[in-house]
C-alpha cells in the first residue's frame, strides 16, 4: 500500500515543533506499525533527512515503551492493543496518517515523537510498593487470598505503564494509572497495611508534576491496550478519601 | 487538611458534595413546581409554604453557597484540565465512543445552567423577594391570604409578545440541565470512591433515569401553560 504521513517533528526539548508530510510505498498490509517506521526511517536515511525518533522496545506489547497517538487516537485504531501490536491493514490504501506524540505537560517532549515519561516513575517511587523488612523469604502460600480479589489485583497490575490513559483524556489525567497501582496493592494483604499513607503520597506526586484532575469520562479505559477498568479509580478515590478521614 | 483541599481528589470531592447537594434541591423545586398541574390554587399553596417555612429560608443560603462553590471549583478544575495539555494541543483527535459528549462538555453545559438560572432568578424570585409585582396582588385560598405566584408564572409564559421565547428559553434550560446530570450523576459517586463495575451501571442507569425526569420535569410547566392556561 502507498502512504502518505504527517508526522510531528522537533529537535529537542526547547524547539518549536511542526508536522512534515512524508510519502512512503509498497508497504504491505501485513507489516506493523512500527516496522513501516522502520522503513519509513530507512528511507528518510537515504535520502540524507534525519530519521524520526520514536519510542519502542519489547515490540510485543508488554513493555510499554510504545507510544504514537495516531489519526486522533492513543496507540492507533484499535482496541486493547500497543502500537508496537499495531498493522497496517487497520489503514486503507493512500490514506493519509497523522501521527503526534502523546502530549501533556507531565510528559514533556524529548525528540519527534519520544516523550519523557520519567514522571510515571516518580510517581510509583512515592509509594507504588510495599516495604519489605529484611529477613527470611516468606512462604509463598502463607497468606491465604480469595481467587476474586487476586483476579482484581492482577488485572491492575496488567499495567504497563505507557501513559495511554494520559494522552487521551482531555484533562491529561494519570488517575488510571495512579489508581491501578494503589488498587492492586490495597487489594492484597502484603500492600494493605500502606495504603492510606501509599494513596495520599501518589496523588500527591501526581498533582504536582502537571497531570491534569480527573472529570471521569471513562477515555482512559477505552484507550488502555490492557482495558483496565476506572472502578480502579473509584478504589483510589475511597482510599484517598478514607485516608484523610483518618487523620 | 490544606493538602487535602488542593489536591485533585479533594477538588472533586467538593464538587461531588455540592452537586449531590444541588440534585436534592432539584428534587424539591420541581415536585413544589408540579404542583402548578394540579391549578392555581394548589400552586399557590405550595409556593406560599416555600416562601415561608423556616426551614427553607434556612437552607436559601447554603443553597447559594453550595451553587457558588460548585461554579468555583468547576471553573478552577477547567482552567488547570485545559492548561495540562501542554501548549501543543493535537492536531486530530478522535472522540473514543464510549465517553460520552457530556461527560467532555460539563463546563459548557453548567454555564448553560447557569445563563438560565440567572434569567430565572430575575423572573420569579427577585420579583417575589425583591421588587414585588402588581401580578403578585394577595388571593384568598382556603381562608388563608397569599401572593398570586401562579399568575406571576402564568403571565410569563402566556404572554401575547414573549411567552413562547420564555417557553423555549425554559425548555432549552431544562435540557441543558438533564445532559449535565446524565454525566454529572454517575460521576459524583465515582468520585465518592461508591462506585465498582456492578454499582457503575447501577448509578448510570439511576442518573440517566433521573435526568430524564427532571429534564421532562421542568420542560412541562411551561409546555402545559402554554397548550392549557
Ligand atoms: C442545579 C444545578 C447543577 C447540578 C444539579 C449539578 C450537578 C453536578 C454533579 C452531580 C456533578 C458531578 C460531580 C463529580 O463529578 O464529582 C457536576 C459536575 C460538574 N458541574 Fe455541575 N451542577 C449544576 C450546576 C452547575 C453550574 C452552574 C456549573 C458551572 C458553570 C457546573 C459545572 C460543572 C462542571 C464543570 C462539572 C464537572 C467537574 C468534574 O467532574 O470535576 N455545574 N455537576
Ligand atoms: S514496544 Fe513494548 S509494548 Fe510496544
Amino acid at each position: 500500500m502507498d502512504l502518505k504521513l504527517k508526522i510531528w517533528r522537533q529537535k529537542d526539548a526547547k524547539a518549536k515543533g511542526q508536522f512534515e508530510l512524508y510519502s512512503l510505498n509498497n508497504i504491505t498490509k501485513d507489516s506493523s506499525f512500527l516496522e513501516m517506521m522502520d522503513v519509513l526511517n530507512e528511507q528518510l536515511l537515504s535520502q540524507g533527512i534525519e530519521p524520526v525518533a520514536f519510542d519502542h522496545d519489547c515490540r510485543e506489547g508488554i513493555c510499554g515503551m510504545c507510544s504514537l497517538f495516531i489519526n486522533g487516537r492513543a496507540h492507533g485504531p484499535d482496541t486493547e492493543i500497543t502500537t508496537c501490536q499495531l498493522h497496517m491493514r487497520k489503514f486503507k490504501d493512500g490514506e493519509t496518517i497523522t501521527v503526534e506524540p502523546w502530549r501533556s505537560n507531565g510528559f514533556p517532549i524529548i525528540k519527534d515523537l519520544m516523550v519523557d515519561r520519567t514522571a510515571y516513575d516518580k510517581i510509583l517511587q512515592a509509594g507504588g510498593y510495599v516495604s519489605v523488612n529484611t529477613g527470611g523469604v516468606p512462604d509463598a502460600n502463607a497468606i491465604p487470598i480469595s481467587k476474586e480479589v487476586a483476579d482484581e489485583a492482577m488485572d491492575a497490575a496488567t499495567c504497563i505503564g505507557c501513559g495511554a490513559c494520559v494522552a487521551t483524556c482531555k484533562n491529561s489525567s494519570a488517575m488510571l494509572f495512579v489508581s491501578n497501582k494503589v488498587s492492586q496493592l490495597a487489594l492484597l494483604p502484603q500492600g494493605k497495611a500502606e495504603a492510606s499513607r501509599r494513596a495520599k503520597a501518589m496523588v500527591s506526586k501526581m498533582d504536582e508534576l502537571g497531570f491534569g484532575n480527573c472529570t471521569n469520562t471513562g477515555a482512559c479505559e477505552v484507550e488502555c491496550p490492557k482495558g483496565i477498568s476506572i472502578s480502579h479509580i473509584a478504589r483510589l478515590n475511597r482510599e484517598f478519601l478514607m485516608a484523610t478521614a483518618k487523620e | 487538611m490544606s493538602g487535602f483541599l488542593s489536591s485533585s481528589i479533594g477538588k472533586k470531592f467538593f464538587m461531588s458534595i455540592t452537586g449531590l447537594f444541588l440534585v436534592v434541591f432539584l428534587l424539591v423545586h420541581l415536585t413544589a413546581n408540579l404542583a402548578l398541574l394540579f391549578g392555581p390554587n394548589a400552586f399557590n399553596i405550595v409556593s406560599h409554604f416555600m416562601g415561608t417555612n423556616p426551614l427553607i429560608q434556612i437552607m436559601q443560603p447554603i443553597l447559594a453557597a453550595g451553587f457558588i462553590v460548585h461554579i468555583i471549583y468547576a471553573t478552577f478544575l477547567t482552567l488547570q484540565n485545559q492548561k495540562a495539555r501542554g501548549n501543543d494541543g493535537y492536531a486530530k483527535v478522535v472522540n473514543s465512543h464510549q465517553s460520552s459528549w457530556a461527560s467532555k462538555n460539563m463546563y459548557i453545559l453548567g454555564s448553560l445552567v447557569l445563563t438560565f438560572l440567572v434569567l430565572h432568578i430575575l423572573n420569579f424570585f427577585w420579583k417575589i423577594k425583591v421588587t414585588g409585582s402588581p401580578l403578585l396582588a394577595e388571593v384568598e385560598v382556603n381562608g388563608e391570604a397569599m401572593e398570586n405566584a401562579y399568575a406571576l408564572v402564568a403571565a410569563l409564559f402566556t404572554d401575547q409578545k414573549l411567552g413562547l421565547v420564555y417557553s423555549l428559553v425554559y425548555i432549552f434550560g431544562a435540557i441543558a440541565l438533564a445532559f449535565h446530570l446524565t454525566h454529572g450523576f454517575w460521576s459524583a459517586f465515582q468520585t465518592l470512591g461508591m462506585s465498582n463495575d456492578i454499582w457503575r451501571k447501577r448509578w448510570t442507569v439511576l442518573g440517566y433515569l433521573f435526568a430524564f425526569a427532571v429534564g421532562g420535569g421542568f420542560a412541562i410547566i411551561p409546555l402545559f401553560l402554554m397548550l392549557f392556561a
